[in-house]
């Protein structure tokens, strides 16, 4: 299914920092909005600054538009407030994009575990988020990171445990 | 008899002699009169006995007090009364005095003589006028009634076609849908098949579509609505369109997917605008003033007023390598 872009992406003005300030916020809300939206398509989990520029959410060539570093920036500073968004390094170059979040993975893991009745069972993570078990599944593909992440948060409600093996990380799910 | 006054039996100018009769006498109820054997004369004003003794003695009475008579085997013709009294050809000339009303006032004829003369004539002409005046708006009266009959029976019609729908064709059902749109009644089928539209305000549509693409270039790619209106009309010539079946073949733009689209903004100003279009300056100003921005003194530049429009959100901002742009802040209207 090919990814709809919304109104605003093909609203000149959409690319240009909007100084008045009401303006301003439902801009970046609805750049908030695209950015999740797209990443969530295309299954991306980091971003990097330098390729961001060019990808086509943010350089529209069709209408010759494309959003400054500086807005960029912006952009993600507010996913970043949002919990959607973080930083890997001091430098903002790289930065994990949750679209959705750990706890909310989570839920979909535990929730698949439980209706294949698969509790009190281990899994590698491997297993987890590529094994041939879980291919229609949202969470198919998710990186290790936020499959860590994810599990960390059922770890705190009492549904997970994550351990240590020989030649990597598992879970068990209670 | 009392309805009778005296008279010179002189006929006024705008009177005239319909029918004589001799030999006729007068009675009072069921005693004879005074006055025996005269001539019965009948005009379109009034009816006249005359003495043929005495040619001073004179009589009349105007038609108008006449209220019911009697049919007689001769006479001075019932059918020429009759008609006489159903013309009622004294109330379009009336005489120099005024018709008797219920009172019954006892108004001798007299003749105009001297200034009094011209005095009532003037005064006449005046009433004559003011009865003029409200016999026409009469008319426009009853035409208005006449006109809510014809809506009623539109729309009676329309709600049988809506019961019994396979008994017209569909060519048929559209045609009659056109004509009572084009006598402004909104066609209650219509409405139900949700906005869907009627075929006219469809071809409409396709037809805007084609003649305001060159205009709009021109102005940059958005005309208010009320522009779009003139220049449609001045084209058309003949068969102009209404301000609704404007609007309306605005609305389906979208889904006949033109390249334009009516947007309608939060002061409820109208425009249509290309799909792809870029908003020069100029254009922007004119919004600006049609979007209640305080009034400026002239001296004002430009920037200015779009700066201001942009401070209380009227209009949003496009900066880019091709310059600085004004549009309208969509950001705000779009849902």
């Amino acid at each position: 299914m090919s990814f709809e872009w919304p109104w605003q992406y093909n609203f000149p003005p959409f690319f240009t920092l909007q100084p008045n300030v009401d303006t301003r916020q439902k801009q970046l809300a609805a750049w908030c909005s695209l950015a999740l939206s797209y990443c969530r398509h295309h299954k991306l989990y980091t971003l990097g600054i330098m390729e961001v520029q060019e990808c086509p959410v943010f350089n529209h060539k069709n209408i010759d538009r494309k959003l400054s570093t500086e807005a960029i920036l912006i952009v993600f500073e507010e996913l970043r407030k949002k919990g959607n968004l973080e930083w890997l390094d001091k430098n903002k170059t790289q930065c994990l994009v949750m679209w959705r979040r750990p706890e909310e993975w989570g839920k979909l893991i535990y929730q698949w575990v439980s209706k294949n009745g698969m509790v009190n069972t281990v899994f590698t993570l491997y297993e987890l988020a590529n094994g041939d078990d879980t291919e229609s599944e949202e969470f198919h593909g998710l990186e290790e990171w936020m499959l860590i992440r994810s599990l960390q948060a059922l770890q705190t409600d009492g549904k997970a445990e994550v351990i240590t093996m020989d030649d990597g990380k598992g879970v068990k799910f209670f | 008899m009392d309805r009778f006054t005296w008279s010179n039996g002189l006929l006024e100018m705008n009177e005239t002699l319909v029918i004589q009769q001799r030999g006729v006498k007068l009675y009072d109820g069921e005693d004879k009169a005074k006055l025996d054997v005269g001539i019965a004369l009948l005009s379109t004003h009034q009816l006249i006995w005359r003495d043929l003794k005495n040619h001073e003695c004179c009589i009349a009475i105007p038609l108008s007090q006449i209220i019911y008579f009697e049919e007689q085997a001769a006479g001075i013709g019932k059918r020429r009364l009759t008609e006489e009294l159903s013309q009622k050809r004294w109330e379009s000339t009336p005489m120099s005095q005024p018709i008797p009303t219920a009172t019954n006032s006892q108004t001798g004829r007299t003749r105009a003589v001297g200034i009094v003369g011209i005095e009532r004539k003037i005064e006449e002409r005046r009433k004559e006028t003011e009865k003029n005046i409200s016999e026409a708006f009469e008319d426009l009266s009853k035409l208005m009634v006449k006109a809510k009959e014809m809506v009623e029976l539109s729309r009676s019609i329309a709600n049988k076609i809506k019961d019994k729908q396979g008994d017209i064709t569909e060519d048929e059902t559209i045609r009659f849908k056109s004509y009572l749109l084009s006598m402004g009644i909104a066609n209650p089928v219509t409405r139900e098949t949700h906005g869907s539209g009627t075929h006219y305000h469809l071809q409409l549509a396709k037809q805007l579509g084609d003649i305001l693409l060159a205009p709009l270039e021109e102005r940059g790619g958005m005309m208010a609505l009320t522009e779009v209106y003139c220049l449609v009309n001045r084209a058309r010539g003949m068969e102009l369109l209404s301000p609704e079946d404007l609007v309306n073949a605005c609305k389906m733009f979208e889904s006949l997917k033109q390249p334009l689209r009516l947007r309608i903004f939060d002061s409820g100003v109208m425009v249509v605008q290309l799909q792809s279009h870029m908003c020069s300056v100029d254009n922007v100003t004119r919004f600006c003033l049609n979007l209640s921005i305080p009034p400026l003194c002239p001296f004002v530049p430009l920037s200015v007023r779009l700066l201001l429009a942009e401070k209380m959100g009227h209009l949003c901002r496009d900066d880019s390598v091709e310059g600085l742009r004004f549009y309208p802040n969509l950001f705000n209207s779009q849902a």
